[in-house]
């Protein structure tokens, strides 16, 4: 573990002044007890993410892939993580590390709702209030998740500026920090922000890559030829690839939303994509400086994902910076190749993946004659969540491996 | 480096609009009024997609701007096409300052064919041609302001770092020694927007910069001018007011009033603030030395 806050140019804390205690704060208690383990705070955390977590999550042969694609096909099995996916990692720790800090509240902002589900779980298991600022379109499509949160005890704060999603809900919560600051710990959701998020979230999630590692080993006495594994602000992706980051002969490929298209609406600041490592232009967003959808003039472009946890303008500082130096390479799926993907798990492997991990599992699908012998896949969340985006979706497109649904017509139940 | 002049006789009054908000013409008569109210400094948001230290009446400022078609190049425009002889200082968050870097950076590189570089002064160039005398980044803190205030120093424009309650020890030293023009002090903690009350942190908060050289500007929250005498009495040297003026645009524009009327309620808001300042710093025990 190592707590730098610049990667190349990318990085650093562009934060209003009221923030910057906390994030000095925050960074001195992510050296003192993530990295130095000051109190045992990593065994405390390890041993709660065993028995309140239910780590570590198994590394799977999936048979049917793997014959499909005439390769062995593993997939981490992170939906099976507590909750339903790697959400949890972070959430916990960070909840667990506010606690070390003696905070005594939380907020957290969320997109597909499965980080607040994570830190709604983490806050009431450790006893925290918490508060979760959500975008009103995300409320619409992610309702279990909501439901799932104010079961758990956390309030949920619609936020209706702009698009409604989560570009918006980062820069409410930013605000709501930036006034209770004092005695508030903002669990960021993803490997995005300003230092010590970015490093802190990669080594709460770089968990992922320490067990896939040493369980790839154990099953096929070598490393994998391919890791893959979606990329939206990039905290499974950069928890998948850590622990791989020195092993240069495994490739690591970091999958992003290519959502309806890859080219841009500039004139009405719409990105039909959210693909900002393969087509965003550096720039400084929620505290970071890295690859940003905007347009010509700097203004934060909406970005777009049928995958509503893939849907953010920016991207994680030390991803864009692997990306850059050419350790990652940045690939994209869209949609359509990603409702595929899901549908054709669900029958194929039996596991029903969140819309997130049906990216990676696209690029599979689309490149596995590239990808050699043995590849590991994230399912970095299972798909409960997204059932309704998904009937409303495959509604309306034709795709070849959904299931036929006559049987609701047959009995009279729509569809 | 000259805005110091602003407060030279008695307290300063710094306004702040959206620029373009609601209209680019209307703005222009709306900052104007500011000028007539009595404005010593007039701050000119620049709108970004993303206001993180802003509350929700400047948000809102910003999408009404914004979707008017505002942009750092009509900004610029703006500052030249205003008819006022009071200092301006442009007021915006750091990606449209870098990505405006960038692009002409790019520009000048696609007709050179050299290597493009990144920063912060291409914008500031174009902000000085165009009249513009100082910033505030509100996230754009000390650490990471280097280029920004070698691209000042080299136009001759000041950069103001705002000083929040929970500013202290080496970070109040950073910015003391990257701050001029004036230091602007945050109230309170949160984000901007008027408030109904004056904050008892500001007297705490003036005394920590007590040894600043720069003369100190109190914003978040003050709407009345028996704010403003409060806050001038405490000891600032001026007062910084944005939402309450904003609120005066925004109440027009949802009333569909006449852009005349809403710039006298401006004026008369602004000299009121104004007067408010000047009678805080007659409540002021006379200072010894200094």
């Amino acid at each position: 573990m190592s707590s730098e806050s610049t990667f190349g140019d990318y990085g650093g804390q562009y934060v209003p002044e009221a923030l910057m205690p906390a994030i000095e704060e925050l960074a001195d208690a992510y050296e003192r007890y993530v990295i130095d383990n000051e109190g045992d705070f990593v065994e405390e955390f390890r041993e709660r993410m065993a028995d309140f977590g239910g780590r570590p999550t198994p590394l799977q042969y999936a048979e049917q892939l793997s014959e499909r694609y005439d390769a062995d096909v593993y997939l981490k099995r992170e939906d099976l993580v507590h909750g339903g996916a790697h959400k949890l990692n972070n959430a916990l720790g960070q909840v667990l590390l506010a606690k070390y800090m003696g905070k005594e509240r939380i907020v957290a902002e969320t997109g597909a709702g499965q980080h607040g589900t994570a830190t709604a779980m983490a806050a009431a298991h450790l006893d925290m209030p918490c508060e979760i600022y959500m975008g009103e379109t995300d409320i619409a499509r992610q309702r279990p998740n909501v439901f799932r949160m104010r079961l758990n005890g956390a309030e949920v704060n619609p936020v209706s500026t702009g698009r409604g999603t989560l570009k918006e809900a980062i820069t409410e919560t930013f605000r709501d920090w930036a006034t209770t600051v004092e005695t508030t710990h903002y669990v960021v959701g993803s490997v995005v922000g300003p230092h010590p998020f970015p490093a802190m979230v990669r080594d709460f999630q770089a968990v992922i890559s320490e067990e896939a590692r040493e369980q790839v080993r154990e099953k096929t006495g070598d490393l994998p030829d391919a890791v893959l594994a979606c990329a939206g602000g990039g905290s499974n992706t950069m928890g998948t690839f850590h622990h791989f980051r020195d092993d240069d002969d495994v490739d690591l490929y970091a999958v992003e939303a290519g959502g309806d298209s890859l080219a841009v609406d500039e004139e009405a600041g719409v990105a039909p994509n959210s693909a900002s490592l393969s087509t965003g232009e550096e720039g400084v967003l929620h505290g970071a400086r890295t690859k940003l959808l905007q347009d010509s003039d700097g203004q934060i472009m909406e970005s777009h994902s049928v995958s509503a946890g893939l849907d953010y303008a920016g991207v994680g500082p030390e991803l864009a910076h692997m990306v850059d130096e050419g350790r990652v390479e940045a690939v994209n799926v869209g949609d359509d190749a990603a409702l595929e993907a899901f549908h054709r798990l669900s029958q194929e492997e039996g596991i029903i993946p969140a819309l997130e991990s049906a990216h990676a599992l696209a690029y599979l699908h689309e490149h596995h004659d590239e990808l050699g012998d043995t590849v590991v896949v994230n399912v970095s969340g299972r798909g409960d969540k997204d059932l309704e985006t998904v009937i409303e979706e495959t509604g309306q497109r034709d795709l070849e491996a959904a299931p036929d649904l006559s049987v609701f017509r047959e009995v009279g139940g729509g569809l | 480096m000259g805005l110091e002049r602003a407060f030279a006789d008695g307290p300063a009054f710094v306004p702040y609009l959206a620029a373009g908000d609601p209209d680019y013409e209307s703005s222009l008569r709306y900052v104007e009024a500011l000028a007539r109210g009595g404005a010593d400094v007039i701050e000119l948001g620049l709108p970004f997609s993303e206001p993180m230290a802003e509350g929700p009446t400047i948000q809102e400022a910003v999408v009404r701007s914004l979707e008017a078609g505002m942009t750092p190049d009509r900004f610029l425009q703006f500052v030249r096409d205003l008819d006022v002889d009071v200092p301006l200082v442009c007021m915006t968050y750091y990606n449209l300052i870098y990505q405006y870097g960038e692009g002409e950076a790019q520009r000048a590189s696609d007709a050179s064919g050299e290597t493009a570089s990144r920063g912060p002064r291409a914008f500031v160039e174009a902000a000085a041609d165009a009249g513009i005398e100082g910033f505030v980044v509100p996230d754009l803190p000390a650490e990471e302001a280097g280029p920004m205030r070698e691209a000042c120093d080299e136009y001759g424009l000041d950069l103001i770092f705002i000083v929040a309650p929970t500013t202290r020890g080496e970070r109040l030293d950073a910015m003391q020694q990257h701050t001029s023009g004036y230091v602007y002090v945050q109230a309170r903690l949160g984000v901007t927007g008027a408030r109904d009350d004056v904050s008892d942190q500001t007297e705490e908060s003036l005394a920590r910069l007590s040894d600043w050289s720069v003369p100190k500007a109190v914003g978040f929250g003050i709407k009345t001018g028996d704010h403003a005498e409060r806050i001038v009495s405490a000891g600032a040297d001026g007062i910084i007011v944005g939402s309450a003026l904003v609120d005066i645009v925004a109440g027009g524009h949802e009333n569909d009033d006449p852009a005349a009327d809403v710039a006298d309620r401006l004026e008369a808001k602004a000299r009121e603030l104004k007067e408010g300042a000047v009678r805080g710093a007659q409540d002021r025990p006379q200072p010894e030395g200094k």
